[in-house]
């Protein structure tokens, strides 16, 4: 296990030498799966919950469409992205290949269908039990949707972490549509990548570990603050 | 509705935070090359480029991909400049209008990689297609790039040269991998199996397990890598004089001796080769 060992110490030199190289990856990688899990959120959510409490056609196949596109593969994703983007694509034109941008966009469409599986599961078990209630008190559709979207608040926050933690930890998508180049659009998972490539697996398993704590220290984060606003607002 | 207020809000800060913070920009005069991973993940990149961005102000943003895939990805528009290793594609390339004019650059060359028990008695010699022939009669272990790149186009070469019919003795001992060169390098090194492989790969690569060179020095392992300016005519929007820019220093006399300076461990990887 001197590969384990190895590692250990290699990712706290690493942490300890505040690597200038490093930091600029851990930031890009935050900063495009953070924004992307905004956006999938803003679309998720309101998704998920009008399927929850909706009655239109077509709304039990949308349930199973959104359960079955939770196992969408990144690098499927990144696929139909990167073609959509590509100067050959419907898109092109814009430019957005090989940008943190093109990397956001693949992110949400492979996180939204989870937030809002998720989300929809949640607000549905909230409806049986509510709604006779919001009805009686004469709440419509859409802002019996928003209250118990309000109300389930602390169980979607668990939705949107899951959305998170699926989108730090994508290779696949990010690799095809970022294109992995230094200093624009390389981000944790894709240098974990390139350095298994590279044979150095000590330095991968560092990275690996370091992604691993950020990813606990968000998701502590993300508890600190529930269990905050649980206290204080019931 | 104070609740859906204060939720608002928090959202509303949430997005501020994440959005507003600007992507890290780096300069926003730029090139995308589209190379092979052999130049990239020897180091060689890391090496030239910062001095060519010193000298212009031009970054050069690559994209490492196999060979085929590279051009693939400069037909699409994708890329302003291929740099890559595969003679007959770049000029297939060339030929069907995509790029502009193909010109050498340097070169390096293939080795045979195998474990040290060497298992097909193929260690020591020169001759690449006897070894590949001893190889199979031995159904040695046999790891192929397989994934369409310039080495794996080199392998298929030699496999022909040697008269060796591939799709009629391909059996367990050939493992076809489609992965990048280092990808195949750690599966060698965990079943012990032979590979062909570029110098400054193998040269960089750390997860060597008890690999080690069987077969070098055939003239029939040089490998030469070339670099075209991607058309304009197909593609408008190609950035064809900074692209330029960059083509003309690597064949320039700086850029040419920026390329033999990169070494590792003393060893230099890359000779360069420009027509001058």
């Amino acid at each position: 296990m001197s590969t384990m060992s190895e590692s250990f110490a290699t990712a706290g030199r690493l942490i300890v030498a505040a690597d200038p190289n490093l930091l600029h990856i851990v930031a890009l990688s935050l900063q495009v799966s953070l924004t992307a899990v905004f956006l999938a959120a803003c679309l998720g959510l309101p998704i998920g919950a009008a399927v929850a409490v909706g009655r239109f056609p077509g709304c039990k196949s949308l349930t199973v469409i959104l359960n079955g596109l939770m196992g969408l593969p990144p690098v499927v994703i990144g696929l139909l992205v990167y073609l959509l983007l590509s100067r050959a694509g419907p898109l092109g034109s814009l430019g957005l290949l090989f940008t943190p941008t093109a990397m956001v966009i693949a992110q949400v469409v492979l996180i939204t269908p989870i937030i809002a599986a998720l989300s929809r599961q949640i607000v549905a078990d909230a409806w049986r039990d509510y709604e006779e209630q919001l009805r009686s008190l004469g709440a419509s559709t859409p802002r019996a949707a928003l209250t118990l979207l309000v109300d389930t608040r602390f169980s979607l926050s668990t939705a949107v972490l899951a959305g998170l933690g699926r989108a730090v930890a994508e290779v696949g998508a990010v690799m095809i549509v970022g294109g992995n180049i230094d200093g624009v659009t390389r981000v944790m998972t894709t240098s974990i990548a390139l350095e298994t490539s590279k044979g150095d697996l000590p330095l991968a398993l560092a990275l690996g570990f370091i992604l691993i704590s950020i990813v606990l220290i968000l998701n502590a984060l993300a508890h600190a603050v529930r269990e905050w606003a649980v206290r204080r607002h019931g | 509705m104070d609740l859906i207020r204060r939720s608002f809000i928090a959202t509303a800060a949430a997005a501020a935070i994440t959005l507003a913070a600007p992507f890290v920009h780096a300069a926003d005069r730029f090139i995308t090359v589209s190379s092979t991973t052999s130049t990239e993940q020897s180091g060689l990149f890391k090496h030239l480029l910062p001095i060519f961005q010193a000298k212009t102000g031009i970054e050069v943003r690559v994209v490492a991909l196999g060979t085929g895939q590279a051009l693939d990805m400069a037909r699409r528009g994708d890329a302003d400049v291929v740099f890559v290793h595969d003679k007959a594609a770049e000029e297939k390339f060339i030929a069907e209008g995509y790029g502009v004019k193909r010109q050498e650059v340097m070169y390096n060359d293939f080795i045979l990689v195998g474990p040290k028990s060497d298992p097909a008695k193929v260690a020591g010699g020169k001759d690449i297609t006897g070894a590949l022939k001893t190889i199979q009669a031995a159904q040695a272990p046999f790891v192929s790039r397989g994934d369409k790149s310039g080495t794996h186009a080199a392998e298929l070469r030699l496999w022909k040269a040697a008269g060796v019919d591939l799709d009629a003795v391909k059996g367990a001992w050939y493992r076809d991998t489609g992965s990048g060169m280092g990808p195949a390098l750690n599966t060698a090194a965990s079943m012990n199996a032979y590979i062909l492989a570029d110098r400054g790969t193998w040269l960089s690569f750390k997860n060597r397990g008890d690999l080690t060179i069987s077969v070098e020095g055939d003239k029939r392992l040089f490998n030469q890598y070339g670099v075209i300016l991607v058309n304009p005519d197909k593609h408008p929007h190609v950035k064809k004089a900074d692209g330029q820019a960059f083509i003309d220093w690597v064949v320039s006399a700086e850029g040419q001796k920026a390329i033999a300076d990169y070494k590792i461990d003393g060893q230099q990887l890359f000779f360069p080769n420009a027509a001058k």
